[in-house]
């Protein structure tokens, strides 16, 4: 017997995917444009081992398989650990990074909607952890083709300080440690741009347009993307304001790393973050300060992976702190 | 004047499928071949029967008088016989049979001699309020509430509010009421407004609905200075009493609480027709306006006896192929008909063919995955998603602490959610348990009570008993005493030892005698196994005779008689 209502939006899980994909295409051709077309075998690659790891961990638990690939949604957690990975990481590094997001991070805790943490996150930073130079190599503007970008992908030697540099923040932090440079000085290598790392600043823009759209279309609230972007500005601004010669400014810190794809693709995941509005809040304010902590005072390139981990833990108790007022309790909210 | 409109958070905008039905005038239902009128307009309304199977009754003549606090009369829709009471089919999920009066209309649809009911400003409220409970007026938006009770409680009334939303999907009966009987809403606007003592009348009317929206401005200035008529944004659910009263006047009411602790009044516009129509017609609520609509040729509106049988309507508008159901109010919040013999009764505001094309089957539910949709879709601002959760794991408290109660059931969430869980269904069960084990909970107290009250009783009787012999010992008591006094104070010296002793010999004496008189006499032909049982038996008695002695002695009587 079915019950009321008997009318039902046309939406699905796919829908909300889908969107997220097409949110991220301007982002993935300014790459194109600006670094290669290495990271179009990677997402191609990405994409491949999340369907066969989807349908293998479905196949084994006894679920069905097609409605969960059709979703779309590991597809989407494929996508986004390509996009933060550096694009000439080996095949094998993408492989293991998606089949742990996949298998470990989301079909253990119990399939979609089950996982506590973010995919994607828990790939990168199992990669980060274990091969720290290879998740180091950002290729500079201009410096690699797509030939050798191709060879290096499918694991051909690497020469790694000929092709490869540290990305804006990587260089900012390291000259800043040796105590010698300042950050104007700094700025004067030809690896920074006019905002942050040249020509990856660019792609930022693709993330800004892709996720303003997701906000559009109401896949998205704004509320995490505000958060953690003014946070995190706020936070780098205040001690820029304090000390310029030994702080980045906030524009640096937004248009470097994954500032924007995280604020827009990856804070916002459903599943692990944040349900309401203030919680959204909290939960992105949380992860742009620990994103600020590890980016200037911590060893790894960037901090946003680690961030949202930590945060995603907090969740359950962000969630239930926050719950909003009840319509017609509005006068008496008991908790904030 | 309002300046402003508020505006409730969430709400969804499914497609509205009106101009199917809206642009037919209402029309007069023919007279069916039998009305079952059922005795109770909701599940909490009662009518006393006052009818024989066999009697004639007129149009508007009272079939049942108001029973109970919230009891209203029903009436006999038209002339004719009845033939029967029979438990009939209802329009409900549940498809339990309500008692209903059997009419069969003998055609010439006659009248009883109507009375207006003159004057209301003169009478005692109390006597109007009488008056519409035996006119059988009751909310005719859906939920059938009896106005009487609904315009009684006394407490200082601020605002009329006539809710002329009607915000469910294919639903159009309201509009086409408003455009066609204006005047006979705001006439019945105003006498609630004298009735509840209102400053002013607001009529909310979403704005789609144009037309109705001129008809009633028209007549509202025509027939009360203070009122007005809003157009409120087409916005599901703004025609739910509390979100207009939300969007109207920025009150939010709570869970629980009525309108009129805000000094807020909230009627459907078909109820303040069916005001006017009793108080200045004398005719009770015997019809209402009742959409047929959805997967039909000629989908329309029509003036419905109540008590006709729903499948008696259909083919007035020609179901198409296809039809596989029929829903009773919209396809938000309505139900599929189980039995379409049920009759249309005062709560009835549409009728939708259904088919898979229109109310295509859900697709597959799929795990939820936070989005968040249905907080954003939820007119009460719950947070569908953690209610659902901890419907599914059963978790009853904890839904409950978060508002599972508050839910409106408007069917929000469920229709936005990506993921297509039948997110209602789950509140439904999660309430429905929850009540289940509240009378559980109830019954298993009750239990406890008459436990404690039974221990309680026995409890009682012995100290009664004790207290009885006591009183008894006491009486001895003074008898040997006075006896004492009475042989002599010389004595004094012997009757010291203690009038106890006295008592505890005498008690022993009898005792013994009784024991002799009573002891068995047939014990002579016994068997030894016998005679040793019997021996043991008495040992065992003989020191319990010692230890509880005056009741002893009859109790051994009796036993050995």
């Amino acid at each position: 017997m079915i019950h009321s209502p008997y009318i039902r939006k046309k939406i699905g899980v796919h829908t909300v995917m889908s969107n997220v994909l097409i949110a991220l295409l301007p982002a993935v051709g300014l790459y194109v444009w600006q670094i290669g077309a290495g990271i179009l075998v990677q997402l191609v690659l990405a994409t491949v081992v999340a369907l066969a790891a989807e349908a293998l961990v479905l196949t084994l638990r006894r679920r069905p398989v097609l409605p969960a690939l059709t979703d779309l949604s590991a597809i989407v957690t494929a996508w986004l650990i390509v996009l933060s990975f550096p694009p000439i990481v080996p095949w094998w590094l993408t492989t293991l990074a998606v089949l742990i997001a996949i298998i470990a991070a989301k079909h253990l805790y119990g399939g979609l909607g089950q996982n506590p943490f973010n995919p994607a996150m828990v790939g990168y930073c199992a990669m980060i952890v274990a091969f720290p130079s290879l998740m180091a190599q950002w290729p500079p503007v201009g410096t690699v083709d797509f030939s050798s970008q191709l060879d290096l992908i499918l694991g051909a030697s690497r020469d790694l300080d000929a092709i490869t540099g540290a990305t804006a923040l990587d260089s900012l932090r390291t000259g800043l440690l040796e105590g010698t440079a300042t950050v104007p000085t700094l700025m004067e290598q030809p690896v920074f741009g006019v905002f942050g790392s040249a020509g990856w600043e660019w792609i930022g823009l693709g993330y800004l347009v892709g996720g303003l759209w997701l906000i559009a279309r109401g896949i998205i609230t704004w509320h995490m993307p505000v958060a953690f972007l003014s946070v995190l500005a706020a936070l780098s601004g205040v001690l820029w304001l304090v000390d310029p010669s030994h702080f980045a400014s906030p524009l640096l810190h937004l248009a470097s790393g994954g500032a924007l794809l995280a604020a827009f693709f990856i804070v916002t995941d459903p599943v692990s973050g944040a349900t309401t509005p203030r919680g959204k809040l909290l939960f992105a304010a949380g992860i742009a300060l620990i994103t600020y902590i590890i980016r200037v005072w911590g060893a790894f390139p960037d901090g946003i992976a680690f961030g949202v981990l930590l945060m995603n833990m907090c969740v359950p108790l962000i969630d239930m702190k926050t719950q909003p007022p009840v319509f017609g309790y509005k006068g008496d909210r008991h908790d904030g | 004047m309002i300046e402003r409109l508020f505006r409730f958070r969430g709400g969804v905008q499914p497609a509205t499928h009106k101009d199917d039905s809206v642009v037919a005038p209402i029309a007069q239902a023919p007279l069916p071949k039998r009305l079952y009128v059922p005795l109770r307009p909701n599940t909490r309304a009662k009518a006393r029967l006052i009818v024989e199977p066999g009697q004639k009754v007129l149009k508007g003549e009272c079939i049942g008088e108001a029973d109970g606090v919230l009891g209203t009369a029903c009436h006999a829709p038209t002339s004719g016989t009845v033939v029967e009471i029979v438990r009939h089919a209802m329009p409900h999920p549940s498809d339990l049979p309500v008692a209903c009066v059997v009419i069969e209309p003998d055609g010439e649809d006659r009248w009883i001699e109507r009375q207006p009911f003159h004057c209301v400003c003169a009478s005692s409220r109390q006597v109007v309020l009488d008056y519409l409970r035996d006119s059988g007026i009751v909310g005719l938006g859906g939920a059938a509430f009896p106005s009487h009770i609904k315009i009684g409680t006394q407490r200082e009334v601020d605002t009329l509010i006539l809710n002329g939303a009607e915000c469910e999907p294919w639903i159009t009966s309201d509009d086409r009421l408003m455009r066609e009987q204006a005047d006979e809403i705001m006439r019945g606007a105003s006498l609630l407004a004298e009735l509840t003592g209102a400053k002013r009348i607001l009529i909310g009317i979403e704005d789609n609905k144009a037309e109705a929206i001129a008809a009633m401005r028209e007549a509202a200035t025509k027939v009360h200075p203070v009122s007005q008529v809003v157009a409120v944004p087409t916005l599901y659910p703004a025609g739910g009493e509390k979100q207009l009263i939300r969007v109207l006047t920025g009150i939010e009411i709570p869970h629980g609480k009525l309108g009129a602790e805000f000094g807020i009044r909230c009627f459907n516009v078909g109820t303040a027709r069916a005001v006017h129509r009793a108080i200045d017609l004398g005719e009770p609520l015997i019809s209402r306006v009742v959409t047929l609509t959805g997967n039909v040729e000629q989908p329309g509106n029509f003036e419905v006896l109540i008590g006709t049988p729903i499948e008696d309507l259909l083919p007035l508008v020609k179901p198409k192929a296809g039809t596989d159901k029929y829903l009773h109010g919209g396809p938000m919040m309505g139900f599929a008909l189980p039995d379409l013999s049920a009759p249309v009764v005062k709560g009835t505001n549409c009728i939708i063919a259904g088919s898979p094309d229109l109310f295509p089957p859900p697709k597959p539910e799929l795990p939820c995955i936070r989005c968040g949709a249905c907080s954003q879709a939820c007119p009460v601002d719950l947070q569908p998603l953690e209610l659902y959760w901890f419907a599914r794991a059963k978790n009853f408290g904890k839904a409950q602490e978060y508002h599972l109660f508050d839910c409106i059931e408007c069917g929000c969430c469920a229709y936005v959610c990506p993921s297509h869980i039948p997110l209602v269904d789950y509140y439904r069960f999660a309430k429905s348990e929850i009540w289940a084990r509240e009378r559980e909970h109830n019954e298993a107290d009750q239990a406890r009570e008459r436990f404690e009250f039974r221990n309680y009783r026995i409890e009682r009787e012995k100290s009664e008993k004790a207290a009885k012999l006591a009183a008894r010992a006491a009486e001895t008591k003074a008898k040997l005493a006075a006896k004492a006094a009475a042989e002599g104070a010389d004595a004094d010296k012997a009757a010291e030892p203690d009038p106890k002793k006295a008592l505890i010999e005498a008690a022993m004496k009898r005792a013994q005698e009784q024991k002799e008189k009573s002891a068995p006499k047939n014990t002579e032909n016994l068997p030894d196994s016998v005679k040793s049982e019997i021996a043991e038996i008495d040992k065992r008695r003989k020191p319990l005779e010692a230890f509880d002695e005056p009741d002893n002695g009859a109790s051994a009587g009796e036993e050995n008689k």
